[in-house]
């Protein structure tokens, strides 16, 4: 079975087929269960591909390979690392939850449900690609089944934000584009042979490129990127996307979307242009510190508990960016850690917001109060996935979050303070917000709201487990994650700066006493 | 003798000339047919003047082509304002503003 | 003063084998009550009190193989498992069994099941019963881990939960805004505290690679520079100060109190509050290494000590009078600290966890016999109604003003004493000055509640609590009274237990004589009670009309020398309109403003361009024609 990740990637497709087939006379609750299935169905085949991930193995690994057009050099090329196996499960995960959550919607169902088959294959061969144009080619369909939901589904203003987020991301991936086919038809030239998208020569072809040409060249990458991240100042695309989206849109994007910005920053900016990313490192890290702190004071002062989360993405994201240009193996890993972190805490945040929301019909916190005595288990996972949120030990946000600031920290210690200074504001914003809608004295409208029904625990409750366990245990990742962030670091190799906060040289007074790692 | 291709040529410019006026100035669109017509009869006896002039045949070829296109070009021109009279009962070019911003 | 090299237990016993149990017992108690605590009924308080008399057992039986072991291998270490591990930085859930975490562990299980016991009688009826417990245990087990983790992170996690555990408690009653608002400041508040905190533990990353105390204490002399040691120190000082409510983190702590009794008792003068201290105490090989930090300890908790005993003597809720004393006993324990009494601070530690959570069970008590009043002002000779609870209270009053042979008097004494003793004659000055105050303000406290005559109705007729909840009273009085028995003089029990973790106890040899020393203690101790009985005990003073005299100062002191109101508007007030601004002027307005414009700027482009298509058909003739001149007339020039 070395098809693994085409299987993976294109499942959902045949879903999507499938509904096309059925047509006009096919149900809608068909149509539900046939995308729940093949979502599932995604989700065990990624899982195959968990369980055939070689750990220790810092390279690409399950490489398949098919060529398209030969003489222009384009091929379908697929293979996945430690960063981006994460990022596949993190998927896979998510799309059955957002199916299952979306069950209420009923107008236009198949067409629902064939945009998030179709989002799913895109996002999915996105993080799978090694081959830059077809990388290009999933990046780009993912713009149109995400318009789709947004402006079909949305709320009030969904057009606008639907419009807004496709010109602005399509707007950053131009220069993505010219990027990507400048690198190509140097590559020839630096290889000695035909000009190629392959990712895994073309870092070759990166290094070999003088300075002020990669240069650009990063920036061209990094614009698209920083849109999708969002990086500020680019970031104003989002609040309105994830207020306006229907609550499974804003579970994807902010769970899934956002992370294929980050992720392309690994794999294409640092591995492509280390010298670049050196040279841009202490501005990106500006940009990720203004947009951790920017991002928590926005989200204070908000009504609109959607908006809300969504400014803390952008807050919550930047610790990512900051992490990934610190270089530091703990920073990093700390990012990727927390790409996965973020999608579970925030994709459960927009869930339950999305559960309220269905009972109180308003997102303005002004308008609520007192859930918690109408709705104590559906408050209670609230609370838990805002403590999450807030970066609670124990629960998997911490673990990101520490790591980025004990790995910035090491490297400069400005950025790293000032990124903690957000989780003094996390805390702020969360609880207040979270107070307003589940403490104090209940309106009459709201006194006999259903509490959480069994599709919605269902929904829930895999989303919190791994919250906790990830928190616990977040060897599971991190174990994964880590040989393939040494590679990339070791590309970038920043001399004169300490790569493992761990690895420390110490006068030590010798100390017999070490914890005894073999007992039971 | 032969008269000089200049006369010829002058002439030809001359019908252009009314030609293209009217064109530009006729409100009726009969008329900036009949016009178009007098543009391309001027062009074609250019066309003969400097093959006569050249002792190239070529020229008067050309004007046989234009000829013919011509004659298709007005039929399906007057299909069209034939079409449009019965539309509008008008063949007035200025009321036919619809395909604009 | 650094602390002797400890060995590790050559036999662990079963119990320590098992240490694990102490904080998974807590644990286990509290997932049960949180998913079927409606079912369980009242039997949910008493399994948690199971649980945690469970948990107090298999600490006990911990302690005692520790002490066992010889002298210098008292040191107990266990791997539960792996947390993080990325690269060479590997932090572990292990769990450390020392002097000072054994200390720790039998006062949080020890007192918090009395506390649990009392609880239940407290609670009783109310709604949400099951749910309370479930809280307190989850707090008792979080507590655990921060006294046993064996590395700064498990501290941490111990840290943060405790706070989340906080929350959830003071918040219980969360029908009303201002709980669930005195509820998110205590969170806030020390949040603050905490993120200093979690630089300090960056810091220790970057210096030492690792969080592991043993490696930590171990190179801190060779590895850290005196600026350094600072910098740690002061950061990690930042969190105890959040937690153990210090200037100028101690504003949550009054309003805490909007929480049920039990919670008071038992986060917010018992355990939580503490974990300053130990942290202080535990992280000492580091402070010693900076006299900057040490002093600024010293100082803050000084500082402290007198300013919160001010407001204790201006509040008239119960309540917030001893939540006033808590902060001002934590100064004590944080003078000591910064003395490097390491040792007398925990002593101090534990006889304020007795006799603290003792007057705060009581001060439920006699709420709960005057239908939840808490107002001094309308209470009055409850001793005649409520004999148990008055005759602990008092005795829990009396330890706390120092008299002799009560807990608190060897306490305050061991810390006033190292002070002079090293010629530290300010520190000793002003300590005494904040022991009088608390004396006086003690004082004032039980005269006014349980003495004298009744002043309304309620007080008139209130009545004593059920034996569920009196008996744990006695219990904690017999500890408040007993504890002095393990005094901190350098001979003294704990002294000695504690010493190969805390250091030798900074022993002077100048100040005043030893004889000397006691009168003057014994001279502030009982003039502090004789002064507030003079004024409000006796009947002599109209201390009513005395308050309306001194108007001003009484309303420095009752609102907390309006340090509430500081931060209000230097904080919050401009905070939330730095969010506004930002939100829609900067946000909205102005980087949203420059997307929209780039939007509009193409649509007015398009507006401006669409004038060509005029439908005009003469228009598009003209267009043609010149167009063709054009052309004609640039081929014709170029040939």
């Amino acid at each position: 079975m070395n098809r693994l990740l085409t299987i993976v990637t294109f499942l959902p497709l045949v879903g999507l087929v499938v509904i096309m087939v059925g047509g006009k006379e096919l149900k809608d609750d068909a149509a539900r269960w046939i995308t729940l299935v093949m979502a599932l169905a995604t989700f065990v085949v990624s899982l195959v591909v968990l369980g055939r991930f070689d750990q220790g193995d810092p390279g690409f690994q399950m490489v398949e390979h098919a060529t398209w057009v030969k003489d222009v050099g384009l091929q379908y090329l697929v293979g996945i690392d430690g960063i981006s196996i994460w990022m596949v499960l993190l998927t896979t995960f998510l799309f059955p939850v957002a199916v299952l959550a979306s069950w209420k919607v009923d107008k236009d169902v198949r067409l629902y449900m064939g945009a998030m088959l179709a989002l799913e294959t895109a996002v999915l061969g996105s993080f799978v690609s090694l081959d830059l144009l077809l990388f290009f080619l999933f990046f780009e369909a993912i713009l149109v089944p995400m318009y789709l939901l947004i402006g079909g589904w949305g709320g009030e203003r969904r057009v606008y934000a639907a419009v807004k987020f496709f010109l602005y991301t399509m707007a950053g991936s131009a220069f993505l584009l010219v990027s990507i086919i400048f690198l190509y038809s140097r590559s020839g030239a630096v290889l000695g042979g035909a000009n190629t998208f392959d990712l895994r020569q073309l870092g070759e072809v990166g290094a070999a490129i003088p300075l002020a040409t990669a240069r650009w060249l990063f920036l061209g990458f990094f614009i698209a990127f920083a849109v999708k991240v969002p990086v500020f100042p680019l970031h104003t695309w989002l609040p309105d996307a994830h207020t306006e989206a229907p609550t499974a849109g804003s579970v994807l994007l902010a769970g899934v979307l956002l992370k294929v910005g980050t992720y392309g920053l690994i794999r294409f900016n640092l591995a492509l242009f280390p010298g670049a990313s050196k040279y841009f490192a202490t501005f990106v890290s500006i940009l990720a510190v203004i947009g951790i702190v920017y991002g928590a004071v926005c989200a204070l002062i908000q009504t609109d508990i959607k908006r809300l989360v969504a400014y803390s993405s952008v807050s919550h994201l930047g610790f990512v960016v900051l992490g990934i240009f610190a270089f530091t193996e703990q920073a990093v890993t700390g990012g990727v850690l927390q790409m996965v972190n973020h999608g579970l805490a925030t994709g459960a945040l927009f869930l339950l917001v999305g559960m309220v929301y269905e009972r109180t019909h308003t997102r303005d916190l002004a308008k609520m109060g007192g859930l918690a005595s109408v709705m104590p288990w559906l408050t209670g996972a609230f609370l838990f996935a805002v403590f999450a949120s807030v970066g609670l030990p124990g629960l998997n946000s911490f673990v990101g979050e520490f790591l980025v600031i004990v790995g910035t920290f090491a490297v400069n210690h400005w950025f790293g303070s000032i990124a903690a200074i957000a989780v003094v504001l996390a805390a702020i914003y969360l609880l207040w917000s979270y107070q307003r809608m589940a403490f104090g004295p209940v309106r009459d409208e709201h006194r006999h709201l259903p509490d959480v029904s069994l599709r919605e625990v269902a929904v829930l409750a895999p989303v919190l487990a791994l919250l906790l366990v990830f928190g616990v245990y977040p060897k599971i990742l991190t174990d994964r994650i880590d040989p393939s962030t040494e590679a990339v670091i070791a590309h970038v190799d920043p001399q004169g700066q300490t790569t493992d906060v761990g690895d420390v040289q110490l006068r030590l007074v010798p100390s017999e006493l070490s914890l005894p790692e073999e007992e039971g | 003798m032969r008269t000089p291709i200049a006369y010829f040529v002058m002439l030809s410019g001359i019908l252009f000339a009314i030609g293209s006026v009217g064109v530009l100035i006729r409100k009726s669109a009969l008329l900036i047919f009949m016009s178009v017509e007098l543009q391309l009869n001027a062009v074609n006896l250019a066309l003969v003047a400097f093959s006569r002039m050249n002792g190239d045949l070529r020229g008067q070829v050309l004007a046989f082509f234009s000829m013919v296109v011509a004659a298709a070009e007005v039929v399906v021109g007057l299909a069209i304002i034939v079409s449009i009279y019965r539309r509008r009962a008008t063949v007035n070019v200025d009321d036919a503003r619809e395909l604009r911003w | 003063m650094v602390a002797e090299s400890v060995g590790l237990v050559p036999d662990p016993n079963q119990a320590m084998q098992v240490l694990w149990l102490v904080p998974l017992l807590p644990l286990v108690g509290a997932v049960i009550n949180l998913f079927v605590s409606k079912r369980l009924g009242k039997a949910a308080g008493w399994l948690a009190v199971v649980m945690m008399a469970l948990s107090f057992a298999v600490a006990v039986l911990a302690v005692k193989g520790l002490l066992d072991a010889p002298e210098g291998e008292r040191l107990f270490l266990k791997h539960l498992s792996d947390w993080i591990s990325v690269g060479s930085l590997r932090v572990n859930f292990d769990l450390r069994l020392d002097a000072l975490s054994a200390t720790m562990i039998l006062v949080v299980t020890g007192i918090g099941t009395l506390i649990h016991v009392y609880a239940i009688g407290y609670m009783d009826g109310d709604g949400r019963f099951g749910r309370f417990f479930a809280y307190l245990n989850l707090f008792v087990f979080f507590m655990l881990m921060l006294v046993l983790g064996a590395n700064l992170l498990v501290l941490y996690l111990g840290w943060e939960g405790v706070g989340l555990c906080s929350y959830l408690l003071i918040g219980f009653w969360f029908d009303k805004t201002a709980n669930a608002n005195a509820a998110k400041k205590a969170f806030v508040t020390t949040r603050v505290g905490d993120t200093l905190m979690l630089v300090g533990l960056a810091v220790v990353v970057m210096k030492f690679g690792t969080l592991d105390y043993e490696v930590i204490f171990g190179a801190a002399g060779s590895t850290l520079t005196k600026s350094a040691a600072t910098v740690i120190s002061l950061l990690l000082f930042a969190g105890a100060v959040g937690k153990s409510a210090q200037l100028p983190l101690h504003v949550w702590l009054p309003d805490a109190m909007a929480g049920p009794t039990p919670v008071s008792a038992l986060i917010h003068a018992a355990t939580m509050v503490t974990a300053g201290v130990y942290l202080v105490v535990r992280m000492h090989p580091v402070f010693d290494l900076s006299p900057v930090a040490l002093t600024v300890v010293t100082v803050t908790g000084l500082v402290t000590a007198i300013y919160a005993g001010t407001c204790a003597l201006g509040q008239d809720d119960i309540k917030r009078v001893l939540a006033y004393s808590t902060i001002s006993q934590l100064g004590f324990m944080f003078l000591a600290a910064g003395l490097k009494a390491y040792s007398a601070a925990i002593f101090f530690l534990v006889a304020h966890a007795f006799y603290k959570a003792l007057m705060f069970l009581g001060a439920g008590s006699v709420m709960h016999g005057m239908h939840e009043e808490t107002d001094l002002k309308v209470m009055g000779g409850l001793w005649r109604r409520m004999p148990y609870t008055a005759i602990t209270f008092t005795l829990g009053a009396l330890a706390l003003s120092g008299v002799p042979p009560l807990a608190g008097f060897f306490a305050k004494d061991a810390v006033l004493e190292i002070a002079q003793s090293n010629s530290e004659w300010g520190y000793y000055f002003l300590g005494t000055l904040a022991a009088f105050i608390s004396a006086l303000y003690m004082g004032r406290l039980i005269f006014l509640a349980f003495y004298g005559t009744a002043r309304s109705e309620a007080a008139e007729h209130a009545h004593e609590s059920p034996p569920v909840m009196w008996i744990p009273l006695v219990l904690l009085a017999v500890g408040a009274v007993t504890v002095g028995a393990l005094a901190t003089h350098p001979e003294g029990l704990l002294a000695t237990f504690l010493e190969p973790i805390s250091g030798l106890v900074p022993e002077g040899s100048e100040g005043l004589s030893t004889p000397v020393f006691y009168v003057v203690a014994l001279l502030v101790t009982f003039g502090g009670l004789g002064t507030a009985w003079f004024v409000y005990g006796s009947g002599r003073v109209d201390w009513l009309s005395l308050r309306v005299r001194l108007a001003p100062l009484h309303r420095l002191f009752a609102n907390g020398w309006y340090i509430d109101e500081y931060y209000a508007a230097l904080i919050v007030t401009p905070g939330k309109a730095i969010a506004a601004f930002t939100a829609y002027r900067i946000d909205v307005g102005f980087i949203d403003g420059i997307v929209n414009g780039i939007g509009s700027a193409f649509r007015r482009l398009a507006g401006v361009g669409r004038n060509i298509q005029t439908g005009f058909v003469r228009t598009y003739a003209a267009a043609v024609f010149v167009g063709a001149i054009a052309i004609v007339v640039y081929v014709g020039f170029r040939l």
